[in-house]
This record gives C-alpha cells, structure tokens and sequence, in this order.
C-alpha cells in the first residue's frame, strides 16, 4: 500500500480499508527498514507521527476528514517543526530544536497530514546532488550508487523509495525538480510568492519557494490545496486567496498552445533526454495542444545570474549562524573574533563556504555593480523574455535537467559543472513562475539501470492550476509516473 | 588665522511606536534583559520581518513637518556586519530609496534672527541590541530588548556653522519630534542620541575640511562641548603644521574631550544590498494626505499665532511655542484667566523656576493649568495684587487648594472699599507729621515710605491704585 498515490490512500483510508495508524506503521516499518541504505531521513519522528495517525483517525471516525487526513508525510529539514531537530542538513544547526512551526508546517499538521520525519537535504539547500549534506548523502533508489538530485534529495528519494506518500521540498534553483526528475517523481515549484516562507530556513529569499514532490500532479494539486496561501508573516506572500488546485486537473487540452525553447534545444542535450521530450510533444499534440518554437535570448544567461543574485543573498542570510545564539558554537573560544572565525569555519561545509564568499565578493565595494547590478539587470531581461513568451503561449515545455543521475562523487570536484545542472530550471526561479517537473521516459545506465527522465512545464505568474492541469492530462496518457524502482 | 566651523548632525529618534519596527515585541524601556525579544528578535532561522505601519506613518508625519519630499517608494536595505548584539548579522535600513527626503527647518539665534537648514534625508531603521560587559566575570552579555527598535536618523545638510547653531537644531528637532508625538525625544534613555560632523575650514574657504565624527552624544550641552573641544583639537592640530585624519570619535564627558574610536580608513564594508525580505513600500498621495491631516499645529505656526491672537512678544511666544506641553498648558490657563500677557510672564517665569528647581517637566507640573488659572483670574479682577498672588502661588505649591481657597482661609483679599483705605491713609498720615513735612517741602521720595507703611498695616491687601490716588490727594491737601 506504500507505492500508493496520496488519492488512492485517501480513497483507502475513506474506505475503511486502511487505518492511518496501521499504513504509518506501513511507512515507519519500510523506514526502519530501508533507511540505513537511502539515507532519506535525518529525523524520525515516529511518535509524533503515531500520535498524529491516531488523531487522524480519531477525526475520520467523527467525519471531519479531508484529503490529507491520515496521509503520510514528510518534510525537507529545511522546515521549523517545534520542538522537533531542524538541521537544514548542516552541522550548524545538528543541535538546533526549533521552537516554532513554519507555516507549511501548521497547515498541513492542521490538514490532518501525519508527519513522518525529517528529511535529508545538501546544506542549507545548496547543492543538486544531496552530497553537501553533514548527514551523508542520500542515494537514488533506482540506483543506489547516483545521487537522488539535491537539494531536495532526502524528500525525493523518501517519495521514490515509498518511505512516505508526499514531501515537502524547496526550490530556489531547481531543488524540487531536479531531484524530481532523477527519482522519477513530480515535483512542482509554485510562483514566487504562493507559499509562505515564515519557518522555512532561507537560502536565498528571493528565489526560495517550498513546494510538493509526489507520485502524481493530482498528488501535488491536493498537496498545494493545503500548503498555498496568503500569510501575514511573510511580506513576500501574495496578498491573493489560493484557488482549489484540484478544480481545472481534468480541463482539455484542446487548443493549448505549447512553446518549445529554441535555445535548449540548439545545447548539448542528452539525446536520451532530448527524444524524451520529443515523445513528450507528440502525447501533447495527439491531445490537441500545438507546439510553436519561442525565444528565451538571454536564457544562457540564468545560472551566471543566479549564482551570484542567490549567493549574495545567502551571504547575508547565513550571518546570524554566529555561534552566539543557536546553533554550533566553537568549543573554548578565545575571543569574539576567534568564536566567529572557528563557529562559522567548523560549522558551515565547503560548499557553503564557498557560496558565502562568492556572495560577499559580488556585494563589495568596488564590484557590487559589475556583478550584483549587473544580475539584477540580466534577472529583468530574463523575466521579460518569459512575458512575451507568455504573450504567445500558455506553457513551455523543455527538460528539466541535461542528463539523468550522475553517480555519488561524479561531480564532487567541480562546482562549474555542477552549477550547470541547473540549467533549464534557475532561469524560472529568477522570474518567479510556477513550473513541474513530470517523469516522461527513462535511460538505461551502462550499467543496465533503469533511471528516469524529467520534462518541465513552465506556466505564467500564478498559472499553477493551469500547470497541473496539463501535467495530470499527461499522467492520464502516460505511465511513466507509476513506474517504480526494483527494490 | 581666523576659522570656520562646519557641523552636520545625523540625529537617531526613537520612534514612539507600540512594537518593534518588524516584529511583535513591546519596545517599553527598562525591562529585564532579553523579556522583549521574540524568535524573530532572536534572528531565529527561517523568522521573517513584517514593517509596522505605525514607524512608517511616523516617518512620513515627520517629513511632512519639514516640507520634505515623502519617498513614493522607499526601499529597506540591509546592512552587513558581524557584531553579538546584532542578531542577523545585518541591520535593515534605507540606503539609495529613504521614505524622507530633502527638506528643512528653521532655528532661532541666540540674537533673534533666524537660520534655514536643510535636512538632506531621514530614513527608517531597526536598533541594535546591547551588549553588557559588567558582571560576566569577564564575558559579555546580550540583551536584545532594544534589537529591532524602530529608529528615524534625520542627516542635516554640513550648515551649521558653530556649536549654539547645532544646538539650536537639535532643541528644535526635538521640539517637532515631541510636537508630532513620534517620539519622547528622552536623550538620557537614548530616545534620541546625535553624531556630530565636525569639520574646521579658513574663514571663506568653499571646500570643506576633513571632517571627523563624534558619535553618541547623548545631551544637548554636551553637544555644544563636544563641538567646540573637538572644532579646536582640529584647529590646533592644522596650526601646528598637522592634517586631520577621518575617523570615528567619542566624547568623554568626564574629561570634557573626544578621543578616536576608530579609523573610517579601515572601516567595514557593510555590503549593502536590497532586503529581499520586503517588498518596497510605495506611498501614494492619498496616504500622504491621511497623514498630512494628522499633522498638529508646529511650532513656527503656533508661535505666530500666539503673537497675533494674544498679542505676545514673539521672543514670549517663541518661548512658548517651543514645546506643545507648554503650549497646551498656557492656552489652558488662558481660557480659564482671559489675560494672555500675565498669563504668558507666571508661565514662563514663575512656574518655570519651580519646574527647574524641581527638575520637572511641564506636565507633571505642582500646580495645574486650571489652579494656576485660577489665581491669574483673581489678579486681574483685582481680587488681589500681584504682590499677594506670589504668597497664594506659594502656597499652591504645597497644597492642592485652588486660588479662592486660599484668599479665602488666609483672609487675603485685596482691600478695595475706598472707606477702609482712606482710613488708613489718614492714620498713616496722622503718625508721621515729621514725613508729611518732608514731602510737603517737596521730597516726593518720601511717597514710598508712606505706601510702605500703608500696606502694611493693610498687610498687603490695599488695593496699590487706590491707596496710590488716595494718598496723594490726602498729601497734597
């Protein structure tokens, strides 16, 4: 029962076929089980998550059950969870105890969800392969020598590995998707905006944005029906009620206009990847869609603007892990400067490190205009390209990464190359749009493995439903989304 | 070598908000350290800033005060350093986009004249904690309860031109801020502490010199001291051949001198860039104008009203004017007396020398507009004589009685049958043939003596005008 969508568990649990406490004991025993290998979760919280099954029940028993009701579920550690370890994967933060809940986390505890545990993520979300974690990396359960994808790597190889029915991710520049893709999941990041950010531990402020990773579209529209929202607490939230997500998922596709990005396809694509997304094309043709050729001109830009707009920003955030208040403090400090110094070196990984002084370099005098200017200007050209796209279509469509999983250690020594994992998907964080990615074909490694490959569907500033609705259209054509790994 | 002084102040207000600028903790002085410091207050991850509406309608009442362009986008930055009683690690503030701009005010000379000064830009932002070094065996404390306070720095444009100018400034700053009720103005609890530009320059030079500044002074007279130790240090140290090296520097009072705090040659770099936790506040017309009508009368008006409608000296009315509590207090006994004139001098000059005496604001003041009031109306119906009024006044001072109550108990009312004092007037002139003889042979300075005497076998109370015109008559008779 494990393997199973949110909706078909919600039917279940509905039916009386299932008890929430017995399919989270489902879930903590596949945990215990399998988790030394994944290395999916850094916390375990079985009994909250007992107590929440048994509240779950005890509310479906009174007929006050909604969608979620009794659903297994995990969150990123990226997420505050009172009273409950929130790592965000660092060893800055091993010993920290939130003591409140982010707003993602309220609602859905107020939506009945059963909260399983924590789960694995590079630190503080910087990374796309889950290796930067303090915690040890997390491993792709179609195959356990690549990397699941990061940052969001523990949520998608726990929704993979049926070690929860949906997670909680974040994306700042592709850290949902790119997991998604790997692990052959969905993962949907929502317009900038859509989501309240108050507990989720910033990356970059201005790009973060938490979102669903699930088995299907429909899974994620009943995730976003709980987790979208105005919030008083975050003044980048949208002052905008959210819609039923769930409402448009079976809209016809007749007559939607599809664009396709000249320039992604004119890049060294994995050809596997790149008739994936052929494929893609067809189902959405042979549905009624037309697809027209747009430009994105100064897309080749994105990961050059991000990687200096989202390490400036994280160079201020990651300030107050000083060892004054919280978190990793250096053992008999000398002085003020020697307990920042050795706090912050001893606490903080190298990839943190490194994006730390990449931000502080691109903020200081006498460089600030030529790099965080600058960004901010291509970050406003990038934005309008994606309006006048939208002028012409309702949705692009491209993949979501170069390639399928690379292997644990594959790209540990270069951070260029790793950086350029985010290709096709830092670009729409830089705009702010909503955008899924969907399982839509697999490659076999040389190894003789099956590993999955992602598409991504762009929609304009707050279109979720409209993403949904295209994304689940596919899943009612295709099975590529019920694929499951061997093991 | 004649010398030039050049001053600009930049001014920290303590806006007299409920909360924090961008959390939910009270910002009450004085409570237990860290009583008033929430998760945000904490920097705690994942905490975001909410702007409390109420600093920036403070903000935008205050530059409304001075004629100044109201920011119709203002943007918070933040502002990176590393410091233990700075939580985030970053101070939000206003750089490029502050919610006041250019605007100005007038301050008054010591000879009368007035001067304009402009105020380059007043911006928004959040206060710093405190550290504690006494009483941690050697470490330090943080107390965060101050860490977020809402703060306006108001930054004088480099024009004042000695240590009375730039005194003369900040006592009419904090005479607006208290005006507008956006802040106490307390210097002493740091509700507003000013840093002082100070630079020197020959007399008639138009390039400024190197300035150095004096940061924390923390009352108006060590404002003025301050200045003019540092102006000399500087012009001593340019005549003996020296050049003045930018920096920070601190006044000790104690001492009476500044010393340097640190070179600005190695200051930090505070990075500055953008909140993105914020979105910039945009302000249209209509919210300018909700405010705009919120605005009390200023000072300036106030004072040139007080001179037309009560016919006021505008040295009395400046006086005044200088504070709405004492504004408010001397319109009250006004209403209640109907002599702004006498009104004006038992304001200004008796009360004020208890309020000194006692180290007391107007408001807490020992006798009440309506008791004080109350013994004027008594002077100007000729109830009783001035003279007899600085024996009720003192009297209200230790009591609560009103004005009547004490004519009445002590039996001070003016005489004024013209039976009773012509009676006197003919005793006093029937016991002292001898002066009678003296001012009939025209010694008209013996006509003291026998108003002396007149009063006080009256014991004061003859009414001064008639025993005047009585006496005389009878004399000259």
């Amino acid at each position: 029962m494990s393997d199973r969508t949110v909706a078909e568990l919600s039917r279940s649990l509905a039916q009386g076929e299932i008890s929430s406490v017995e399919l989270t004991r489902d879930y903590l025993d596949r945990i215990a089980q399998h988790n030394s290998l994944y290395n999916a979760y850094i916390t375990v919280t079985e009994d909250l998550a007992l107590a929440q099954a048994a509240q779950a029940d005890a509310a479906r028993a009174k007929g006050d059950a909604g969608p979620l009701t009794g659903i297994p579920i995990a969150h990123k550690d990226i997420f505050c969870m009172k009273d409950v370890l929130t790592t965000c994967g660092s060893k800055m933060l091993a010993n920290f105890v939130a003591p409140y809940d982010a707003t993602v986390v309220a609602k859905l505890n107020a939506a009945g969800a059963v909260t399983l545990g924590k789960t694995n993520m590079d630190e503080f979300a910087m990374g796309s392969s889950n290796e930067n974690s303090f915690f040890g990396a997390a491993r792709n359960p179609w195959d356990t020598d690549r990397v699941p994808g990061g940052s969001s790597g523990g949520s998608a190889t726990a929704v993979a590995a049926d070690l929860c029915a949906i997670a909680t991710g974040t994306d700042t520049g592709g850290s949902i998707r790119q997991p998604a893709a790997f692990c052959g999941l969905t993962g949907f990041k929502p317009s900038y905006g859509r989501i309240s950010r108050w507990g989720m531990i910033a990356y970059a402020s201005s790009l973060d944005q938490a979102g669903p990773i699930s088995k299907s579209a429909e899974d994620a529209a009943l995730m976003m029906n709980v987790m979208a929202g105005p919030d008083h607490r975050d003044s980048t939230s949208v002052d905008m009620p959210a819609p039923d997500f769930t409402a448009n998922l079976n809209d016809s596709l007749q007559g939607l206009r599809i664009g396709v990005v000249r320039q992604h396809l004119a890049e060294g694509l994995d050809a596997n990847v790149e008739s994936a997304l052929q494929d893609a094309i067809k189902v959405f043709e042979s549905l009624g869609a037309s697809i027209k050729e747009i430009d994105l001109p100064n897309s080749h830009l994105s990961v050059s603007a991000y990687y200096v707009i989202a390490p400036a920003e994280a160079s201020a955030n990651l300030s107050r892990y000083d060892g004054v208040r919280f978190g990793y403090r250096c053992e008999n400090p000398a002085n003020l400067e020697d307990m920042y110094k050795r706090s912050r070196s001893e606490g903080f990984g190298n990839e943190v490190k490194r994006r730390i002084l990449v931000g502080t370099y691109a903020l200081s005098a006498g460089y600030y205009d030529a790099y965080y200017i600058k960004a901010q200007q291509i970050r406003r050209l990038i934005k309008q390209d994606y309006i006048d796209a939208f002028k012409e279509v309702d949705v692009i469509i491209g993949p979501t990464t170069p390639n399928t999983a690379f292997k644990i250690g594959e790209k540990n020594d270069d951070p260029v190359t790793m950086y350029l994992e985010d290709i096709y998907t830092v670009s729409i964080n830089l705009a702010g749009l909503p955008a899924i990615s969907i399982p839509a074909g697999s490659s076999k490694s040389a190894d003789g493995k099956s590993l999955p490959i992602g598409i991504q569907l762009v929609g304009s500033d707050f279109a979720e439903a409209k993403v949904l609705n295209i994304a689940h259209q596919f899943q009612q054509h295709t099975d590529w989304h019920q694929q499951r790994p061997e093991g | 070598m004649v010398w030039e002084t050049v001053i600009g102040l930049e001014v920290h207000v303590q806006l007299a908000t409920k909360s924090k600028l961008f959390s939910g903790s009270s910002i009450t002085f004085g409570a237990a350290p860290n009583t008033q410091a929430n998760i945000f207050d904490l920097a705690m991850p994942g905490t975001l800033p909410v702007m409390n509406e109420a600093a920036l309608r403070m903000a935008v009442k205050f530059g409304l005060a001075i004629d100044a362009q109201i920011g119709r986008k203002s943007v918070f930055d933040r502002k990176n350093y590393f410091y233990p009683d700075l939580p985030k690690g970053y101070q939000v503030s206003q750089l490029d986009f502050p919610t006041v701009g250019k605007g100005e005010l007038e301050i008054t000379l010591e000879d009368g004249s007035t001067k304009v000064i402009g105020i380059t830009r007043a911006h928004i932002e959040e206060d710093a904690g405190k550290s504690l070094h006494e009483d941690f065996q050697g470490l330090t404390g943080i107390d965060l309860n101050r860490a977020g306070t809402p703060l306006l720095e108001i930054v004088s444009e480099p024009e004042l031109a000695n240590a009375k100018e730039a005194v003369a400034y900040l006592k009419k700053l904090h005479s607006i801020i208290r005006y507008l009720g956006i802040s106490d103005g307390n210097m002493a609890q740091g509700s507003m502490r000013c840093d002082a530009n100070v630079s020197v320059r020959k007399k008639g030079a138009t390039e400024l010199g190197m300035r150095t500044e004096i940061k924390n002074i923390n009352s108006f007279r060590f404002v003025e001291k301050a200045i003019l130790h540092e102006a000399q240090r500087q012009i001593d140290i340019i005549e003996d051949g020296g050049r003045i090296v930018q920096e920070t520097r601190l006044y000790d009072a104690d001492k009476d001198e500044t010393r340097s705090m640190r070179s600005k040659e190695v200051a930090n770099d505070y990075r500055y860039f953008p909140e993105p936790d914020l979105l910039p506040i945009v302000i249209d017309e209509a919210y300018i104008e909700s405010v705009r009508a919120e605005l009390p009368e200023l000072p300036n008006a106030k004072r040139e009203r007080f001179v037309s409608q009560y016919e006021l000296s505008e040295y009395d009315a400046g006086v005044i004017a200088s504070s709405r509590q004492m504004a408010d207090f001397f319109e009250e006994v006004v209403t209640i007396c109907k002599d702004a004139k006498l009104s004006s001098n038992w304001v200004t000059v008796d009360l004020q020398a208890v309020l000194n005496k006692q180290d007391l604001e107007i408001e807490d003041s020992p006798i009440s507009a309506a008791r004080l009031g109350g013994l004027i109306a008594r002077i100007k119906d000729k109830t009783i004589s001035s003279k007899i009024a600085k024996t009720v006044f003192e009297a209200m001072l230790e009591s609560e009685q009103s004005a009547d109550e004490i004519i009445e108990s002590q039996g001070l009312k003016q005489v004024t049958d013209s039976g009773a004092i012509e009676k006197l007037v003919d005793e006093v002139i029937a016991n002292n043939p001898e002066q009678v003889e003296q001012y009939r042979s025209g010694k008209e300075k013996v006509f003291a003596f026998f108003i002396g005497q007149a009063m006080k076998a009256s014991r004061g109370k003859a009414n001064p005008e008639q025993l005047n015109t009585l006496l005389k008559q009878k004399l000259k008779a």
